[in-house]
């Protein structure tokens, strides 16, 4: 006689709701994320305890590395647009079509305008090779302050931050808020990382 | 929809041989599979903290002298950040710093922050922030943040005076 088998229910799991969710948190990752522009250079920020956060757009990007050099970056395809047209006349550079999009694209550089067409057709590999000497700023010749006016004819509502990186020297920061200053802009932010609030 | 599917066990052992019936339910698995792929990618590029910042009000240049305020040497405070992450401070003008003249100290919680708070009985007091040659960014940085934890809301980063180089130079002779 043959044995009678107890029926064994399959080990299904019903994992709908699972996929589910995953499926709702994939969605609501790629609409909330929006990707860091590559940056020309790393800079790493003092930290502070202040917990004012940087506003979402028109942000004007100084940022200064701990040698000491200059980078311009500022947000927003319009403005760069109109603010390459702007730089382009006051310094006699044509610059092509194809230079002025890649411009617009462009998140930050740090380069004489001079200079700035070889970075412009460089390819995105190539880019990191160039060596980037820095925006000068001093009294002499101060394209750092042509840059930042322009920009603020192109874009009245922009905001000025200063990157600056821990150890970057204290002349090269002052050169810096002279030029802001001296383009009557006298209030500005500083990025900083987070810290907590010490208690006094 | 997806499930953890067996191959069909059981049955099968003799009867009539019946054309096999295809299953309606897909294997979802690769899907799935894919669909955590991407979540944990966009989980980890995903950036969430946005930089903090501070915000510097710096004073409009003034036109003439006149616009310029005089300060109390009764109510100023200097620091002159120095090199190797030390303060040198002083109360007082650089003319005649008052006594015990320039002292150093450190950006540790019992360092600066103490004097600052030692000296927050005067409302009027203005801190002098004067960054020389060789500080560095995050020294600025970080005595700024001490104004903001100690709450001294008039400050002023100044640039350095001969005077007060001669008084660092004077008082590192010192061995401080």
């Amino acid at each position: 006689m043959p044995k009678v088998k107890p029926h064994r229910a399959k080990p299904s799991l019903d994992m709908t709701p699972m996929v589910d969710l995953a499926f709702l948190l994939v969605t609501f990752f790629m609409l909330i994320s929006k990707f860091a522009p590559e940056e020309v250079v790393v800079v790493d920020t003092p930290s502070s305890t202040s917990d004012i956060k940087l506003p979402e757009s028109d942000i004007l990007t100084i940022t200064v590395d701990k040698n000491g050099r200059i980078f311009y970056g500022v947000e927003g395809q319009h403005t760069k647009r109109e603010l390459i047209d702007k730089m382009s006349a006051k310094y006699n550079i044509a610059f092509t079509e194809a230079e002025k999009a890649k411009f617009s694209n462009t998140a930050s550089f740090g380069v004489p305008i001079a200079n700035l067409k070889q970075v412009l057709n460089a390819s995105e590999s190539q880019v990191k090779n160039i060596n980037q000497p820095g925006i000068p700023a001093d009294s002499l010749n101060n394209e750092l302050g042509d840059w930042i006016y322009q920009t603020r004819l192109s874009n009245p509502k922009v905001r000025i931050a200063i990157k600056g990186d821990s150890d970057a020297d204290v002349p090269t920061i002052k050169k810096v808020i002279k030029t802001l200053q001296d383009k009557k802009v006298n209030r500005f932010n500083l990025i900083t990382d987070m810290e907590a609030k010490p208690r006094i | 929809m997806a499930e953890i599917q067996e191959k069909g066990g059981g049955g099968g052992k003799g009867g009539k041989k019946r054309a096999k019936k295809q299953s309606t339910k897909i294997d979802m698995t690769p899907m799935v599979d894919l669909g955590f792929l991407l979540l944990t990618f966009f989980i980890l590029t995903t950036t969430f903290a946005k930089p903090q910042t501070m915000e510097i009000s710096m004073p409009v240049k003034p036109k003439t002298q006149e616009e310029q305020s005089e300060l109390k040497a009764s109510n100023a405070l200097t620091l002159l950040l120095g090199e190797n992450d030390k303060i040198y401070w002083y109360a007082g003008l650089p003319d005649a710093p008052t006594a015990p003249g320039v002292q150093t100290t450190t950006y540790a919680a019992n360092g600066i922050r103490k004097i600052l708070l030692d000296r927050k009985s005067n409302p009027d007091l203005v801190v002098l922030i004067k960054p020389m040659e060789k500080a560095r960014y995050k020294n600025l940085v970080d005595l700024l943040d001490e104004m903001n934890i100690t709450e001294s809301n008039k400050y002023a980063i100044v640039d350095v005076d001969p005077r007060d180089e001669k008084l660092v130079e004077q008082a590192k002779a010192e061995g401080k």
